[in-house]
Formats: structure tokens, sequence, C-alpha cells
């Protein structure tokens, strides 16, 4: 791990080109499906630091375990001019109990409609879509899951507040999604207990300084297969020391994983931008 | 979660308990001579700036200089007022695009470091300012 950190840092430091129109800090980091956010929401930033007259291509990696799980989750966005943002991700879950892998695949796509999520009158909104192809579907099936591919559409909205709270920047999210992905989709899609598509998530965090950023996310999720799927929570702490890296450090809670209870463990997340 | 919220909300306070008086921002900032020295690493860090520097080829600095320490005591709430241009006036034409804004954000915290005023303070200087964004670029 400290290997890829290394050459991650040295990679990135040393580019030619990089799109810098942004401040620092502000696009935010990248989330486990591929869309700029925290690390399990989406949030309304556009990946990278494109301003309006730049595009910005980003890579990140990012693992999560957990006691009985680990996902871990590596892709690409691409930003032009601050106003579509493409993304795409390969997810990787190992069950441990098993012994075995599931790969998913999601494509991602998000458009700013209003907003900046410093300088606007009012809060950033931005509406997006994933589009989640679950290549190993043994284990959904058998769990009972309809479908083996799912669309999720969100709609998020951001805001970060100058000297906000005693001085420091104070930056908040919520989204709305509607999907019928169990576990990010992981185990499948949609199910015979399925009642409720409209979810909830959101994030907030506060800025110690300019590269500094500690914050907690909360993430509803459906309970389409009747395995109690629980919401999933995360305090992190992102570091951006400049417009080229980030590196995100969360502690995860999980709760149920199917059928596995209180599933907490370790984050970490590096991304580059060009 | 809600561990995980009680530790956000303490860390909030805790912040909160840092906070100074209600003094004027421009006493924050260190009066007429911290200010001064502000505008002095602001210039200097402007002069050494590829993207920026380009933009006041033919402005003349001192008076710059006086108008930009005017503005920023003005809206900092300290003993000045400000009766130069207007921020459309001055910018018009000169085509400065988002990414230019935030560069000279950046040098402004950049200069702010350099004069050890604390993160918080130089927080609230950028908050004053951001609202004049649409009255300068794209225009
Ligand atoms: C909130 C941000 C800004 C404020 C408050 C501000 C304020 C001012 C003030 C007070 C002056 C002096 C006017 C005079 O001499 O009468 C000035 C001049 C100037 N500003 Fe800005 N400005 C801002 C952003 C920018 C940006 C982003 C640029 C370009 C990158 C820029 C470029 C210039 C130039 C080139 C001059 C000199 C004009 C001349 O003397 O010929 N300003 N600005």
């Amino acid at each position: 791990m400290l290997k890829l950190l290394t050459t991650f840092f040295l990679f990135f430091s040393t580019q030619l080109f990089a799109a810098e129109g942004k401040l620092i800090a502000t696009p935010g980091v990248s989330q486990v499906e591929g869309s700029a956010g925290g690390g399990l929401v989406p949030w309304a930033q556009l990946a990278g630091y494109a301003s309006q007259d730049e595009y910005a291509v980003n890579l990140f990696c990012s693992q999560g375990s957990v006691d009985d799980f680990r996902l871990r989750s590596c892709g690409a966005q691409l930003n032009l001019f601050d106003r579509v943002e493409f993304s795409l991700a390969e997810q990787t879950f190992r069950v441990n109990a098993l012994d075995t892998e599931i790969k998913q695949q999601i494509l991602g796509v998000k458009t700013r409609l209003y907003g900046d999520l410093v300088y606007s009158k009012w809060p950033m909104l931005s509406v997006g879509m994933q589009y989640k192809d679950l290549k190993d579907d043994t284990i959904a099936k058998a769990l009972g899951a309809d479908d083996n591919s799912g669309v999720d559409w969100y709609i998020a909205t951001s805001k970060l507040h100058l000297g906000a709270i005693a001085g420091y920047n104070w930056f908040w999210n919520i989204t709305a999604r509607y999907t019928d992905a169990n576990e990010l989709g992981l185990l499948g899609f949609g199910g015979p207990n399925q009642d409720n598509y409209f979810m909830f998530e959101a994030s907030t965090a506060i800025l110690l300084s300019r590269e500094l950023a500690f914050g907690i996310e909360y993430r509803q999720k459906p309970n389409n297969l009747g395995l109690d799927e629980d919401s999933w929570s995360d305090v992190f702490v992102a570091w951006l020391p400049n417009k080229s890296v980030s590196v995100t450090m969360a502690w995860l809670d999980l709760g149920k994983i199917a059928g596995a209870p209180d599933q907490d463990g370790l984050y970490l997340s590096l991304s580059g931008y060009f | 979660m809600k561990k995980f919220l009680c530790l956000f909300c303490l860390l909030l306070l805790l912040s909160a308990c840092a906070h100074k008086a209600n003094e004027t921002l421009f006493y924050q900032l260190g009066g007429r001579e911290g200010l001064s020295k502000i505008v002095t690493s602001f210039i200097t860090n402007i002069g050494k700036d590829k993207q920026i520097l380009p933009y006041f080829f033919d402005a003349k600095i001192s008076r710059f200089r006086n108008q930009i320490y005017d503005h920023l005591c003005d809206i900092t709430d300290g003993p000045c007022h400000y009766n130069g241009d207007s921020m459309i006036d001055i910018h018009t034409g000169m085509n400065i695009n988002e990414s230019d804004f935030n560069r000279l954000v950046d040098l402004l915290y950049k200069s702010m470091d350099e004069q050890h005023i604390p993160h918080p303070i130089q927080n609230k200087l950028i908050g004053r300012l951001a609202p004049l964004r649409s009255t300068i670029i794209y225009i």
C-alpha cells in the first residue's frame, strides 16, 4: 500500500498539465461508485479541478475492509468544462466467508444544472445516473435478486460556506437517489421485499485548513432482499495537499451485510488529478 | 451513525471555542499595519505569478496598491472609505475568467499565510470578497 501511495504521489506531482481552475479541495474526492463525492455519497460537484474553460481527467482507487468483506473500487473520471462528468469504475467485492470475489462495473454520468460550490447564491445542483453491470451474479440470484444490472438516478445539492463555523469553511451535501440496487448492486437488483426506491444520503465536513477536511456521511439503502440491509455511515479525513492528489481515510460503519452483522472497518482512497 | 455525529459536533464545539470576540475583521487582520503588509505580499505574489501578472502589465502599481488597500479596509469594516470606480467599471473588458479569479484567491490566501493570519480569519476575508465575483469575471 505504501509503495502504491508513493508511486501515486511521484506520478501526479511531476505531471506537466493539470486543470487548476477550481479552489483547492472544492471538487471533493471519489466515491465508491466512481462519481465525484465523498466516500459513499455522490456530491453535486463534478470531479477534478476543471473550471468552465477547462477539462480534467482523474484516476482513483479505494479500498474498504470491514469484518467479513472487502470492497475495492478503481476507476477514472472525465470532467468537461465543469458541466458534465463521465465516470467509469470497477468494483471487486470480496466475500471472506465464501472465499470468493464479485465484480461489478459502473458507468456514471453527472451534469451540473446550477451554481458553483463556493460562489453562487443558492446551493449547487446536479443530477446524475449510474449504470451498474454485475459481472458475477451467482450470489445475487441465490439471495433472490431479480436482475444483474440496474440504473441509479440521483439529484445532489451542495454548498461550501466560507468562514461559516467560527471562521472555518463548512461543507454540506444532500443527495436523493432512486435505486433498486442491493448493497450497491453487488448483490444484484430488486428482490422479493422491494417496496422503497427513494433513498436519502448526506455528507457534511469542516475544513480545518485549506487542505484538510474532516467530515461524516450517511447513506440510506433499500432492503429488497429482506436481509435487513442497513444504512451506511462513515467519519472521514481527507487531505488534499495540492491540486494533483488527494488521500482520504475513513472509518466505516456498514451495519449488516448479507446477514453478517456489525461490519466496521477502515477505508482508504487515493485520487490523482490531471 | 450517532457516534459519528457526536464526534463531528464535538469538533464544531471545539472550533467554536477558539472563536475571538466580535472585533472588526480589519482589526483581526492586524489593522493598518497588518493589512498593509498583506497588500505588499499580495502585490509581490501577483508579480511572480505567470497566470495573473499579464493582466497588470499596464497597471500603475502605486495607485493599485492604494486603491486595493482602501477597498480591503472598507470591506473589512476598517476606518476607510473606498471611493474608486465600481468593480464592474474597473474589470470590464479584461476578460478575466473563473480560473483567474480562483488563482487570485489562492494568491491572497498565500499572502495572508505569509503574514501569519490565522486560517479562520483568512476565510472571513475571502468570504467578503466572494460575492463580488460576478462583477469581475466574464464581463
Ligand atoms: C474580489 C476580487 C477583486 C477585487 C476586490 C478587485 C479590486 C480591484 C481594485 C480596488 C482595483 C484598483 C482600481 C483602481 O486602480 O482604481 C483593481 C484593479 C485591477 N484589477 Fe481587480 N479586483 C478583484 C479581482 C481581480 C481579478 C481576478 C483580476 C485579474 C486576474 C483583477 C485584475 C485587476 C487589474 C489588472 C487591475 C488594474 C487596473 C489598472 O490599474 O489598470 N482583479 N481591482
